[in-house]
């Protein structure tokens, strides 16, 4: 029969209407606003308890004025906007910037003082990465050799200036070392997550350690 | 003085009383004046503010029906949205094509929103409610809400803009259209209440018009929903095809305007819907009867928003055949079987129709509807897919 097409629609989005939860496509970002029996759920109380213990957060939740933080879980290997930067490792030998496909990293280097005779080590007066052209491609992570430079793991560094979005050493000297596991994935063996754990230095973040002859001879030589 | 009235919260008599009582001997002369003001000042005040937050209704209850989460940033569930709206209209730079009639494009939104308001004067709020018993009421509300339709074409034509224009011609063949079906189920109404005041027609409901005249009723509802230009019949602003309708060229506060007359309408539309087939304001006593009154007009309001949540765009030639093919047809049908039932029903020598009859009549036009909502969707469903079959033929390759 026809014309039954049009209740059947409107059986759907009356359902959408009575339980919205089941099928929110959209989320509150980046928090939401908590009912009173949530709060109480996430303070592990009975929600007549909460009431009696604390009347005006009740009443404020009620309104809808309280807010909880509400983010999805994120992967420690996110590839993220702020550089972790090991100064103390990098010696200005530019290859993350040669490596660079859209040649968006700038160094300039000078002798330094003490150094010279040896040639060892350059001071590094200028590092700018313009991550508003930056695709996160983390080739220069890969490229270093060093291992000085790690991606991070943010991306809410909006601004109203392109300006604001080159990072000068200044910046990448201050932020904190807390390095994606992208190109490390050693780190998770150890529980170090990028959004809570601690910083770490750059002997924790090193290389795979060095194998041993045994293992050597296992993987190439007796296979 | 000629006031008799004694009853109802919105009582032009019991205000005018306090007036002359309060007001220096030198202005007794105008106190009629000034209550009719006063009263102006609250009926448009009123509907603004529930205009206001109807907006914020509307929108938040019409992304729950479509699983999204709607405002809820400012104020609590977002209620303050409406103030950010407005603010942001009045701050936004206020164009004016150049090559416009700017006479006619800065008439077209007052005019707009002047007839949307001019409707609530005639209209019933509870017993003795101020101009309710305006002996042509019916015609009033045809009248002025037929300006409606030279406001939109006004602002359209005055705007220079292609688009604008194909927006102000649809919507005037659109609503002239629809005045027809209209104008035919009401008279099926005034039929019953032989009278055109509008609280003569609420008092005359012995039981609600929607069950005595089903057919009535969806005409009326259908046309009155494309004269508003809600969702399945929004061609006039059709935004994937004409950018914004009629109003692509206006901006600032006078988009504002033209966007609250908008969402206006579905308000003054329920509350004509409920006056006229809903019983207005009559309910149960242990409540006053305006809270009947806004309780109907909330059923009307959310119905049509769950269809407009829920039923797709008709084309314009969709729109225009529903209106004469279907609606015009059920219309007389219902016309003319009412009159009949009137003829063999009612009491020869008072005129005066029975409940009980009225029931009889409600039971035969409920049987009329439910067969001729089958015979007119199989016949409209077959010729459909008829068409969809034989477009099928020509367009493929062979």
């Amino acid at each position: 029969m026809y014309g039954l097409g049009l209740l059947k629609g409107l059986l759907v989005t009356m359902k959408n209407l009575v339980f919205p939860s089941r099928m929110f496509t959209t989320h509150q970002y980046p928090d939401r606003k908590i009912s009173p029996l949530g709060l109480s759920k996430l303070e592990n109380k009975n929600i007549i308890s909460f009431f009696v213990s604390n009347p005006s957060k009740f009443i404020r939740s009620l309104l809808g004025l309280i807010s909880v933080d509400d983010k999805f879980p994120q992967s420690p290997r996110f590839r993220g906007q702020e550089f972790t930067w090991y100064e103390q490792r990098c010696t200005g030998c530019a290859s993350c910037a040669k490596y660079c496909p859209l040649g968006i990293i700038k160094i300039v280097t000078s002798p330094s003082g003490e150094s010279i005779p040896e040639g060892q080590k350059y001071s590094i007066d200028v590092f700018d990465i313009d991550i508003g052209r930056c695709m996160f491609c983390g080739l220069c992570v890969e490229a270093c050799p060093y291992d000085a430079l790690h991606m991070g793991s943010g991306f809410e560094e909006a601004t109203y200036q392109r300006e604001n979005l080159v990072i000068d050493i200044d910046r990448l000297k201050s932020a904190p070392k807390k390095p994606s596991t992208w190109f490390r994935p050693q780190l998770e063996e150890v529980g170090y997550d990028p959004k809570s754990g601690d910083e770490i230095t750059w002997e924790q973040i090193g290389r795979h350690q060095r194998p041993s002859v045994s293992e050597q001879e296992d993987n190439w030589v007796n296979r | 003085m000629m006031c008799e009235q004694t009853q109802g919260i919105l009582n032009f008599c019991r205000v005018h009383s306090i007036y002359e009582y309060i007001l220096p001997d030198w202005l007794s002369s105008i106190t009629y004046l000034i209550t009719a003001i006063t009263f102006g000042l609250i009926v448009i005040n009123m509907i603004i503010m529930a205009t206001a937050l109807y907006t914020w209704f509307e929108r938040r209850t019409l992304a729950r029906f479509q699983s999204r989460l709607g405002p809820n940033r400012w104020g609590p569930f977002g209620l303050l949205q409406p103030i950010a709206d407005v603010i942001k209209a009045i701050t936004k730079e206020d164009t004016v094509p150049e090559s416009a009639d700017k006479i006619v494009f800065n008439l077209a939104p007052v005019l707009l929103l002047t007839t949307t308001l001019l409707v609530i004067i005639v209209i019933p709020l509870g017993p003795n409610s101020f101009m309710g018993s305006l002996n042509v009421g019916v015609i009033f509300i045809i009248g002025i809400t037929s300006i409606n339709t030279i406001a939109i074409f006004m602002g359209g034509w005055a705007s220079r803009n292609k688009y604008a224009m194909f927006g102000a011609m649809r919507s005037v063949a659109m609503l002239i259209t629809y005045e027809i079906p209209m104008g035919i189920s009401i008279v099926g109404i005034l039929l019953l209440s032989h009278s055109m005041a509008l609280s003569e027609i609420v008092m005359s409901q012995k039981i609600p018009f929607f069950i005595v005249q089903p057919l009535g009723f969806f005409v009326f509802f259908a046309a009155s929903m494309a004269e508003i230009s809600r969702t399945p019949f929004d061609q006039i602003e059709a935004e994937s095809e004409l950018g914004a309708g009629f109003h692509t060229e206006y901006s600032g506060i006078k988009f504002a305007i033209i966007t609250l007359a908008e969402f206006m309408a579905p308000i003054v539309s329920g509350i004509i819907i409920t006056t006229l087939y809903l019983g207005g304001f009559k309910g149960p006593s242990f409540l006053p009867a305006e809270f009947w009154f806004l309780v109907k007009v909330f059923i009307v309001i959310f119905g049509m928003l769950w269809i407009r949540a829920t039923w797709p765009r008709l084309r314009i030639d969709q729109i225009m055949g529903f209106a004469w093919k279907i609606l015009f047809g059920l219309g007389l049908f219902n016309l003319f079987s009412i009159a009949i039932e009137i003829i063999i029903l009612q009491d020869s020598i008072t005129g005066i129709i029975s409940t009980v009859d009225y029931w009889l009549m409600a039971g035969i036009n409920w049987g009329f509807a439910i067969v001729l909502f089958f015979v007119i969707t199989q016949m409209t469903g077959n010729k459909n897919k008829e068409y969809i079959k034989r477009s099928y033929e020509v367009n493929t390759i062979k």
